[in-house]
């Protein structure tokens, strides 16, 4: 099947494209799903909360059964299971806390435990496109609700009262009438006799009587042990008789191994092999490169044999890849008339007639992810079974993957998720996993591969290099009558798909045909881009392109009318409405658009609520100046304000930074405002610093030196989160990525204000000294 | 031989002498909360105290600390409540997590030698270690708390 013709499964999308005869969910369907109830769509008990969200559209869906999520001990101690993966944004603690909530359980006496790969029976484990809380809010609520449920039907039935009659609170069920009461512990083992009551006759939690929900005073479950060393990631793991290995990878992608020579690499003390693994062809999705491995008994050896290893390439067909010259092409392409991806009105009858055309034109290169854990796994394979140790952010789609690189049956891969040092996309991508695997069954003994810094940069999977190009044509009273923005990218399609030259719907729906200004005449393009590496998903993924070119090009048009960016925003977003873009498919984040319309009555508000907290407009001192932007991406609302002091040598600081987020209906703040504080450090990185650039095909940063990112010395002296408080039934949307697109804009704006330097090309680099 | 005291207890190692301490304490001595970020000490996850100072275990050869005493994060404390670790809790400080065992031992080693930094001292000695999850602003607040009285 065609996958870019079908928006709804992109992002997450590549289950969807290996089954190319029966759709995994009709064969889910099938076989009736013994255990859980599988929801084509979360099913509401509250018509206060009765929205829909595109969580039963993912591979799997959800499943919602408490005997899956849920388990109680003689002892009273809950344990409830984290089935997302942990890599930063509390999601470990934050769904679990929603069961426990519902369920009346007092967190102190709660365990999380993590589960493995296994989507049959957790539902959808993917945990990226900033989903977690958005599609798990409710059924994590039904869950505890159920739970909660046939406690109370135990006690009733143990005390022979009606069970309207009963209640549990706080880890206990009361039967206030006589007084008696009974520890979860206590009803744990009737409980589990229980019937699992019917969704759709649960009775969910009046929000006013939440105890941790939205208080925001919860420490992530992990606190303690990430103090002390004790916190288990993919890199922590240990097995007995456990190799270690590490791998020359081909520099450039798509090359191939033409020899090597073992001799220098197995004279380092403490290697025991040299061997070959196997490689895939590009592009092949998240196959293995392929290469030489180094086989020893710590990794420290394993990475001075690699060193040593002497090692021809054949680069192949991107040996040619220059990102200079690829600039150019992406800039000239920008110029001419590409694939119209919306049209409203007529763009290019209006740009001709304007009174004035501001034309900008913005480049931002390559980025990588850097998380801190380097991408990591242990495999041991046992004859036609698998386990696997990594830290993924797909463990279904890893369980899957390894099994269908060893040829062995799903049911016997065993995929066990450690915390993430990291993820932001790259571990999406369960390639490491994949090169342990194979590894580890040649070896006939577990194996750790380990990557190093260099390999994680110079092998991974990039942030897209991209061109964008905006007109925007004024009248002769200065309104915007007319926007072209056109924008040429190599698509993340290009890694599953060879001779993929357009952006994918969920591409193009980051921030180009969702852009939500009110303005009658609209042209958005998408001319061709051949892609040379491999591009994939980076924590907001287009958004950061789009988002920049979009918030610059306010600002260059507040510039040209001597207005205020703030206005010229409010302006540009135009009356409160909800937009209807004319896009074929509008991929909307996955989201109905009945639950998460494009509403600028929502993004007006964070515009007005940072303008208002950060105090928009006030006096800053010489060299100083304010920029703002707002976005809306993962279908939230965020609008962000950055002061930036500019010295008389071109020194850049950020005295200050003020952020407001209308996500719907949250969770944890704490763990929102951590978000946003981490996304201003991450826009900031990759606006001053973030460039990985090719010639003759080989990325030319290696580490952090080249490429480097915020230290603490440079970060923003205080960054301030204001988070809109949700309407009734405002469905919850998304955190972890949207914090990152308005960054960037927000500070070249702010640049442009203290200094009158307006910068369109990423990274800043030495561009205010000169 | 080479001999090291690696949180009190004697270790010994009788391989590569250039083996860096990193590889020593994770995969030899199975002391895993001591990070690999980046292998050219420009990070900081490796941090670790020989003797007094923080080092990078990174690119400290076990030779190097032969008759030394490392400490790393499991040895700072026998139940995890060194003040910077606590203040660590008390702030909530990390995301992921990763870097921040290496962060802690900076931030301890700091104040072993200057027990009340300035935010500019603080920013300027823990500015080795990077935190790709942003941490910053509560790394420093927590470095503060702790040298104020947690």
């Amino acid at each position: 099947m065609n996958f870019i013709d079908n928006p709804g499964k992109l992002r997450g999308f590549e289950k969807n494209i290996k089954v190319e005869k029966v759709s995994r969910r009709s064969i889910l369907k099938g076989l009736g799903i013994t255990g859980g109830f599988v929801l084509a769509a979360p099913v509401m008990s509250r018509q206060a909360l009765a929205y829909e969200t595109g969580a039963g559209k993912m591979p799997h869906g959800v499943v919602v059964d408490p005997r899956i999520f849920v388990s109680v001990a003689p002892d009273g101690i809950v344990t409830i299971v984290g089935h997302r993966s942990e890599m930063g944004t509390g999601v470990r603690t934050s769904l679990p806390l929603i069961v426990a909530e519902e369920m009346e359980a007092d967190w102190s006496r709660v365990k999380v435990q993590q589960a493995h790969g296994d989507e049959v029976k957790f539902g959808n484990q993917d945990t990226d496109g900033s989903r977690s809380t958005r599609h798990y809010l409710i059924p994590m609520r039904q869950i505890g609700a159920s739970a909660r449920t046939m406690l109370e039907q135990a006690a009733a039935k143990r005390w022979g009262v009606p069970a309207t009659e009963v209640k549990a609170v706080n880890h206990e069920v009361v039967h206030s009438a006589s007084g008696r009461k009974l520890g979860f512990g206590e009803l744990a083992a009737d409980a589990a006799k229980e019937s699992v009551p019917a969704i759709e006759g649960l009775k969910l939690k009046d929000p006013k009587d939440f105890r941790y929900l939205t208080k925001g005073q919860i420490g992530i479950v992990d606190l303690h042990d990430i103090t002390t060393g004790k916190a288990r990631y993919g890199a922590d793991v240990r097995l007995p008789g456990m190799k270690y290995a590490v791998i020359a990878r081909p520099p450039v992608t798509g090359g191939k191994l033409v020899s090597f020579d073992p001799e220098a690499a197995l004279k380092v003390p403490g290697v025991e092999k040299v061997m070959k693994v196997q490689g895939w062809p590009w592009p092949s999705k998240f196959q293995p490169l392929g290469g030489v491995a180094v086989i020893a008994r710590n990794t420290g050896a394993a990475i001075k044999g690699r060193d040593a290893l002497k090692l021809t390439w054949d680069d192949g067909a991107n040996a040619r890849y220059d990102s200079v010259a690829y600039r150019k092409e992406l800039e000239e392409a920008s110029r001419k008339p590409g694939l119209v991806v919306r049209k409203e009105g007529d763009a290019e009858a209006a740009l001709k007639g304007a009174d004035k055309v501001i034309v900008g034109e913005y480049y931002l290169p390559h980025l990588a992810h850097v998380a801190m854990e380097p991408p990591v796994a242990v495999a041991d394979i046992k004859g036609d079974k698998a386990e696997i140790w990594a830290p993924v952010q797909s463990p279904g789609g890893t369980r899957e993957d390894v099994a269908k690189t060893l040829g062995i049956p799903e049911g016997n891969v065993t995929v066990n998720v450690t915390l993430l040092g990291g993820g932001f996309g790259r571990k999406s991508k369960c390639d490491f996993a994949l090169e342990a695997a194979l590894l580890s069954k040649e070896l006939g003994a577990p194996v750790k591969v380990q990557w190093t810094r260099e390999d994680d940069i110079r092998n991974g999977f990039l942030h897209t290099v991209s061109a964008e190009r905006i007109e925007a044509g004024l009248d002769k009273n200065g309104k915007v009558i007319a926007w072209r923005h056109r924008s040429v990218a190599p698509s993340i399609a290009s890694t599953f798909a060879a001779g993929t030259v357009h952006q994918a719907p969920f591409e193009i729906g980051m921030g180009l045909v969702d852009m939500p200004f009110e303005i009658a005449n609209i042209s958005c393009e998408n001319p061709e881009a051949a892609a040379h590496t491999r591009v994939g998903w980076f924590r907001s993924v287009s958004n950061i392109p789009r988002a920049f070119a979009v918030q610059s090009m306010v600002g260059e048009i507040a510039q040209a009318t001597g207005r205020d960016q703030k206005d010229m925003l409010l302006e540009l977003i135009g009356s409160p409405r909800i937009v209807k873009p004319n896009v074929k498919d509008l991929w909307n984040y996955g989201e109905p658009q009945d639950s998460y319309p494009i509403d600028t009555a929502r993004l007006r508000k964070v515009v007005e609520l940072v303008a208002e907290k950060g105090g928009w407009g006030r006096q800053v001192p010489k060299g100083h100046g304010l920029g703002i932007a707002a976005h809306r991406s993962f279908v939230s609302y965020i609008a962000t304000i950055v002061e930036v002091a500019v010295d008389d040598k071109g020194k850049l600081t950020v005295p200050r930074v003020d952020t407001a987020i209308d996500c719907g209906t949250y969770v944890n703040p704490e763990r929102i405002a951590s978000q946003i504080e981490g996304a201003a450090i991450m826009g900031l990185s990759l606006a001053k610093y973030g460039e990985i650039s090719f010639k003759d095909g080989k990325v030319q940063q290696k580490n952090f030196d080249d490429f480097q990112v915020i230290r603490m010395d440079e970060s923003p002296a205080v960054t301030n989160v204001y988070i809109v408080p949700p309407g009734p039934d405002t469905p919850p949307s998304g955190v972890g990525e949207p914090g990152v697109p308005p960054f960037a804009p927000a500070l070249i704006n702010a640049i442009f204000a203290a200094t009158g330097k307006r910068i369109r090309s990423l990274p800043i680099g030495k561009q205010l000294e000169a | 031989m080479i001999k090291v005291k690696i949180n009190g207890q004697e270790q010994s190692w009788d391989g590569d002498p250039d083996l860096p301490l990193l590889w020593f304490l994770r995969d030899e001595v199975g002391l895993t909360g001591t990070k690999f970020g980046c292998g050219q000490a420009l990070c900081g996850s490796c941090t670790v105290i020989v003797d007094k100072e923080a080092v990078r275990a990174c690119i400290t050869s076990v030779n190097d600390v032969a008759g030394r005493e490392v400490t790393t994060i499991e040895g700072l404390h026998p139940n995890g409540d060194h003040p910077v670790q606590k203040a660590w809790r008390q702030v909530n400080v990390p995301q992921c997590g990763f870097c921040q065992t290496g962060q802690i031992m900076q931030a301890a080693a700091l104040l072993m030698d200057n027990p009340k930094p300035s935010h500019d001292q603080i920013r300027e000695a823990m500015s080795g270690n990077i935190c790709r999850c942003g941490c910053y602003q509560r790394i420093e607040n927590a470095v503060h708390l702790a040298s104020t009285g947690v």
